[in-house]
């Protein structure tokens, strides 16, 4: 136990006096973190909107005037008809079009109800909301002051909200449980396996395989420091998007925590598995990055909605363990589930880890023959 | 000689797939000798010194090791012996005293014994200074006489020295020799293997591998008597043929246009 704890000590030496480690496990993490909350937090300000007005009447005008006036929106252009909608958007620097039925002035004073459409472009989900919300806002307040002037009757302009190309936003809030899932295995995976590795480049390993340490004890030195750290990691990064974005953890806590310590293992054990087929760091590098961050980025369901990728790439993405840790943490954080609903996934990458580490013992084997 | 066996291999062969990479090894081993272990890049030497330090098993005959089993009791073995490698094997981020704590701890040193050992270690090697240095902020010649002192730093029965004075200035490798010969003063045998043939010359008793077998195994006095030359890098020229005619001379250190050998060493 002495020499195991001896070893564990020079490994967090290695890790504290290289600045360079500590940025990856700390800096990046808090630095994604607050990027993509910044992007999410941006107000919206002199956004190009289009307006098709098919009425043309005063209250459209009125309405107009209101919304350009409130200092979020620029005119961008008037359109014709609906078929120009589509080539609007092409251009890129509008960000929503308002459209106006026709009759607008005539239905809201004799049916008492008038219909506008916000549509925007859903590509941009995060700026598409603003607007909608914004100008949903400003309908609102101008239906008051409608209804202020009329005496009897209620008068009720009712906007329709479309979004273009991504109609159901799926990455609102999305960005704290993603990036948890890539820094966990970015830094459990690749660290362990380039520091696994480097012990081979430097012909320190065959020393310690030499020496009383077993192999295993080796192996769990390397990792225990990295496990620590991914796990004090995981509460700053949930510490920190609670403080800054008021980003609540609906679900247990505990769970949460326990689902992470299973993710972080199962990272673990598939560095070690990356650091018994590569020779040198650059290779482990290589097929982490290419191999897990790539993936874990695109097809893990993190930015882009799996639902809506080819059928080639959903097989992917089931092959992948972070798409189901971000569907278990996702579940946790945002809507507040219970392991009721994600023992599956939790199987699945429980199972992954044993794989993981029966491929590596098996492969270690093999070289000690 | 009546003195005792420390090592000793009977009919010990070890194959990869249809490789023999050692091909029935019969020798002995006495206690405080400082024996050499020649050959030719790829003749077996590497896979040899992994069985005998318990990373690698026989498979077939007996290698004994300070009396336990290379077979059945590869731990036992890691207790009683040092070993240096080729590469170079001290971690370069950590200070010299951190380095010879983290290898005394992993070879169960007690920390004030060990305390009081790197107080003596460091005025004998005149470190003093360099106690708390990186190790990469040493020289070349420093580290290694460093690494071969946190060998031995647990007093093992045998020390393995894996190619130790690769790329050294022949200074350093005098003091390095020097360090050996005090080395198996104090009782503890060194197994040492050298591309340097003049190296081979400081030891008791020499043995020339050539393809997977051991084809000569004497005092350098002795080998050089019956192959009828001036030193004993006449004498490995003259047994251990190399596979391939075009090859550059052996023995001077150069590994340029050799062939490799199996890489086995250090991949866990």
């Amino acid at each position: 136990m002495k020499r195991f704890l001896g070893f564990v000590k020079k490994e967090f030496l290695h890790i504290f006096r290289d600045y360079r480690t500590l940025i990856i496990i700390f800096g990046i993490p808090a630095a994604q973190i607050l990027i993509f909350g910044f992007v999410v937090r941006t107000d919206i300000k002199d956004a190009g909107v289009a307006v098709l007005d098919l009425s043309h009447d005063e209250i459209t005008q009125r309405l107009t005037n209101k919304i350009f006036s409130s200092g979020f929106f620029v005119n961008d252009g008037n359109l014709l008809n609906y078929n120009d909608i589509d080539v609007t958007f092409k251009k890129g620097n509008t960000k929503a079009i308002f459209v106006f039925e026709e009759n607008f002035g005539s239905n809201l004073y004799r049916k008492g109800r008038a219909s506008m459409s916000i549509i925007a472009d859903g590509s941009e989900p995060n700026v598409a909301t603003l607007i909608t919300n914004y100008t949903t806002a400003i309908v609102n307040d101008f239906n008051r002051e409608l209804n202020k002037d009329a005496v009897n009757s209620v008068l009720l302009i009712q906007p329709e909200v479309k979004m273009f190309y991504n109609p159901e936003l799926k990455s609102h809030f999305m960005f704290v449980p993603g990036v948890i899932t890539l820094i966990l295995i970015l830094i459990c995976a690749l660290m362990t396996s380039v520091t696994i590795t480097r012990e081979k480049e430097f012909g320190t390993m065959e020393v310690l395989l030499v020496s009383p340490l077993k192999p295993l004890q080796i192996i769990l030195g390397k990792v225990t420091p990295y496990f620590l750290l991914s796990f004090i990691n995981i509460t700053l990064i949930l510490i920190l998007s609670w403080i800054v974005f008021g980003l609540p953890i609906k679900g247990s806590v505990v769970l949460l925590l326990f689902e992470s310590m299973l993710y972080i293992l199962m990272s673990l054990s598939l560095g070690i598995l990356i650091s018994t087929i590569s020779k040198t760091m650059q290779q482990a590098i290589f097929i982490s990055f290419l191999g897990l961050m790539l993936p874990t980025i695109i097809l893990s369901g993190f930015i882009f909605p799996i639902e809506n990728m080819p059928k080639v790439y959903e097989i992917v993405s089931k092959i992948i363990p972070p798409s189901y840790f971000i569907t278990i943490i996702k579940g946790i954080m945002i809507k507040g589930t219970g392991i009721t609903f994600v023992w599956k996934e939790t199987l699945v990458i429980l199972f992954m880890t044993l794989l993981f580490i029966g491929l590596s013992v098996r492969k270690f084997k093999i070289r000690l023959q | 000689m009546t003195r005792n066996t420390v090592i000793s291999v009977k009919d010990l062969v070890k194959r990869f797939g249809s490789f023999t990479a050692n091909d029935n090894l019969n020798f002995e081993v006495y206690e405080g000798e400082i024996f050499g272990f020649l050959g030719a890049n790829g003749a077996g030497k590497t896979t040899a010194i992994r069985i005998l330090s318990g990373l690698s098993r026989p498979t077939s005959g007996k290698a004994t090791v300070a009396g336990f089993d290379a077979g059945t009791q590869p731990e036992k073995i890691k207790k009683n012996i040092g070993y240096m490698c080729q590469k170079f094997s001290l971690y370069e981020d950590l200070t010299v005293r951190e380095n010879i704590i983290l290898y005394g701890v992993i070879y169960g040193m007690k920390l004030p014994a060990l305390k009081q050992r790197i107080r003596q270690l460091l005025e004998k090697l005149k470190f003093e200074e360099y106690e708390n240095r990186i190790i990469s902020d040493l020289p070349l010649g420093l580290r290694q006489k460093l690494a071969f002192t946190i060998a031995v730093l647990h007093e093992p029965r045998i020390v393995f020295l894996d190619e130790p004075t690769g790329g050294v200035d022949p200074i350093t490798r005098r003091q390095f020799w020097e360090m050996i010969y005090e080395t198996a003063a104090m009782n503890i045998t060194v197994f040492v293997t050298t591309h340097y043939m003049d190296e081979a010359e400081y030891c008791d008793r020499v043995s020339i591998m050539s393809e997977g077998k051991i084809v000569a195994l004497d005092t350098p006095a002795e080998l050089k008597r019956q192959y009828n030359a001036e030193s004993v890098e006449e004498v490995f020229v003259k047994i251990a043929r190399p596979p391939t005619p075009s090859r550059p001379a052996v023995g001077t250190g150069s590994k340029g246009g050799l062939k490799p050998e199996p890489d086995t060493t250090g991949k866990i």
